[in-house]
């Protein structure tokens, strides 16, 4: 066990399971970097490194830099999955997935139901989401809800290096199409992280902190900044519970519906566009199967439906906030019966 | 090669103006003023003015994630500019965009784009619209060896055919997509593709301004005439790393000096016009300051510009509401 970074922990997830089954291999652009260039091998390891040093040990059969077709190679690891193979392939940012959703959502996803269950497709597609890079509308999406909507895809978002290494690891051995999603502002976050390999299994929430008051259910990111809100609210004697589901797709109901039995107040924060995102489909999930234990309405905490700007002081407002977050549980704290009215 | 002194001029003004606005950015990102991702033309510029400088505010282009250069060949303001990759409210698109994005439809600019290969289809779209109002103008694709490797790419060039449309596809071939070689990443060749879809070809010496500009004029005449499209295949060279930031440890040794010392467009440029006595160096120096100074003036504007409103994050995401 040693401090690790967020990056880090995926790299070694991917290294891990590389050497364990030879059947895993690695395609994307840059994800090795330097192919026929002259200068140095292994340039880049991915735009952010996460990649780096793999190709070194792993050789270019096995950590393909691709050609900048995420068609073409999107859809090659959805068909290398169903005949052998473990590609795990990054998409870069996830708004890339506009060039190349097909081979997503109506093949990779659809090949065991259609086939009568007689596919198998080990696919795992890597990506980085969310604002807070400056990097305006095309490459700071969330989009997770979009492969939620998807039966047959299965949606991992890791909140931290911990989570990401033994998700990422589980991803990878898991039979069914996994969309990895990593937060690109959380790279070079560090916490404990095991050496060895281990694995975290889906769809069971992680209870990152317990509390009598209000059930906070958070995704990706948002699960720190909804940590840091309850820090705050402790303080102010309003004690939280913060959930963060790991996996959207499955999503835990149970332990989602448990909280909030036992507190009655629900905020859920969710960084993807508000409308049809996580948010609501918890909300409606809630309003349906614990209607009788709310105290108050539901609060959402996410972005405004619009595209990220590009503008610093924009994009600050944009993201959901720990501020909001306190805002909201404090909102819901304070609600009285006659304000429904 | 017919080009008059203004034009000669005006030429030289825009390619100077695009690298000082380039080198001037690499100088300013290195503060960590500037967010984001900024991708520089610098070494480029010969493409975009070659082009541009045959078209006009009814003729349209769409531009990569590299954009600047063709921005300011086909009009774009430089203060504008320059206040958007700041995320200025005054910039060309009230900083929502940043450099990425920075479009100004007025000018028949479509955009820079995030999408590699985002630009190709628009551009059929565009010049379908010149084609069906009988407008008379032209639309220009610029993009990358990296995005002649997109589908959507490969499948505008199709579609341009069959409709022979008035498009242009200037493939700028720098060599590297990121960090990958164009050597490694294009299987056959530019003009062979274009063969394939029945389109017409120029292989172009990108680092020769009036190479581009007879090439240039060729295609888009064909385009003007009801020709349908046609694509260059320009070669050149960045001078700087893929985006801001990037080591550019993939380039051999030397590299970029060697091309900045012997063939860069500009240096190329001015070496022409004096030998054939068109310019003189005194009156191209005087165009090198001006350049600069409208540069330093831009930057300047930048920094004093103030960011867009609270207001302005929930605005424009529609027409009408
Ligand atoms: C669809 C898509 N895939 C990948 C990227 C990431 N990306 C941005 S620029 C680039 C390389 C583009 O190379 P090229 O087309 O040759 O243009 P150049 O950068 O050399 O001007 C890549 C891979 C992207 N922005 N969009
Ligand atoms: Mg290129």
């Amino acid at each position: 066990m040693s401090k690790k970074s967020y990056r880090t922990a995926i790299n070694e997830a991917l290294r891990q399971e590389m050497r364990r089954d030879p059947a895993v291999i690695l395609m994307g652009e840059d994800i090795a970097g330097g192919a026929g260039a002259p200068g140095e091998q292994d340039a880049w390891g991915g735009v952010l490194g996460v990649t780096k040093g793999l190709v070194g040990e792993f050789g270019r059969e096995r950590v393909l830099d691709t050609p900048l077709s995420e068609s073409a190679y999107i859809g090659a690891a959805a068909g290398a999955a169903a005949t052998g193979l473990r590609p795990v392939a990054e998409l870069m940012f996830v708004d890339f997935v506009g060039v190349c959703f097909d081979q997503i959502f109506n093949q990779a996803a659809k090949f065991r139901y259609m086939f009568g269950g007689n596919a198998r497709t080990p696919l795992v597609i890597r990506a980085m989401y969310g604002a807070g890079f400056r990097a305006a509308s095309q490459h700071s999406q969330c989009l997770y809800p979009l492969f939620t909507h998807i039966p047959g895809l299965k949606v991992v978002l890791p909140s931290s290096a911990y989570e990401a290494k033994g998700l990422l690891i589980q991803s990878i051995r898991d039979d069914d199409p996994v969309i990895f999603l990593e937060n690109k502002v959380q790279y070079d976050e560090e916490e404990d992280v095991p050496d060895e390999a281990y694995t975290i299994p889906f769809g069971e929430a992680n209870l990152t902190r317990e509390g009598r008051d209000v059930t906070i259910v958070a995704f990706g990111r948002m699960v720190k900044i909804a940590n840091e809100a309850a820090d705050r609210l402790l303080k102010q004697g309003i004690s939280c519970t913060v959930l963060d589901p790991r996996t959207v797709s499955p999503l835990d109901t149970g332990t989602i519906l448990d909280c909030v039995q036992e507190t009655g107040r629900l905020v859920i924060v969710d960084e993807a566009s508000p409308r049809c995102n996580m948010a609501t489909d918890v909300s409606a999930l809630v309003a349906q199967e614990a209607f009788g234990a709310l105290k108050a309405p539901i609060r959402m905490v996410c972005p405004p439906h619009v595209p990220v700007p590009f503008a610093p002081n924009l994009e600050d407002l944009y993201v959901p906030n720990a501020d909001r977050v306190e805002a909201a549980v404090r909102a819901v704290m304070g609600f009285k019966a006659r304000e429904l009215a | 090669m017919q080009m008059n002194r203004a034009d000669l001029l005006h030429a030289y003004r825009t390619m100077r103006t695009i690298r000082e606005f380039e080198e001037r950015l690499h100088l300013e990102f290195a503060t960590g003023e500037i967010p984001g991702f900024v991708h520089l033309y610098a070494g480029e510029e010969a493409s975009a003015v070659g082009v541009c400088m045959h078209l006009t505010d009814r003729d349209k282009i769409a531009s990569t994630h590299r954009g600047h250069g063709h921005c300011i060949a086909k009009g774009v303001e430089v203060q504008g500019m320059m206040s958007e990759i700041y995320g200025r409210k005054d910039g060309v698109c009230g900083g929502k965009g940043g450099s990425m994005h920075i479009a100004d439809l007025s000018k028949g600019m479509l955009g820079a784009n995030g999408i590699v290969g985002g630009g190709p289809p628009l551009i059929c779209g565009a010049a379908l619209t010149a084609k069906t109002l009988k407008t008379g103008g032209v639309a220009v694709a610029f993009y990358g060896d990296g995005a002649s490797n997109q589908g959507t790419t490969l499948e505008s060039l199709n579609l341009a055919s069959i409709w022979k449309l008035p498009a242009i596809f200037v493939c700028e071939d720098n060599g590297y997509a990121e960090s990958t070689a164009s050597s490694y990443s294009v299987g056959g060749s530019q003009a062979k593709r274009a063969e394939g879809f029945g389109i017409p070809c120029q292989e172009v010496d990108g680092f020769d301004f009036f190479a581009v500009h007879e090439a240039a004029r060729v295609a888009i005449e064909r385009a003007r005439n009801g020709g349908g499209p046609s694509m260059l295949h320009v070669r050149l060279a960045r001078y700087f790393g893929h985006f801001e930031g990037d080591a550019t440890t993939y380039r051999a040794p030397g590299e970029v000096e060697r091309i900045r010392n012997e063939q860069d467009c500009l240096r190329r440029f001015r070496q022409q016009v004096s030998d054939a006595a068109l310019l003189d160096s005194g009156e191209l120096d005087v165009v090198d300051r001006e350049a600069a100074e409208a540069v330093e003036l831009s930057v300047r504007g930048a920094k004093a510009g103030a960011p867009p409103t609270e207001a302005d994050l929930l605005t424009d995401v529609y027409v009408a509401y």
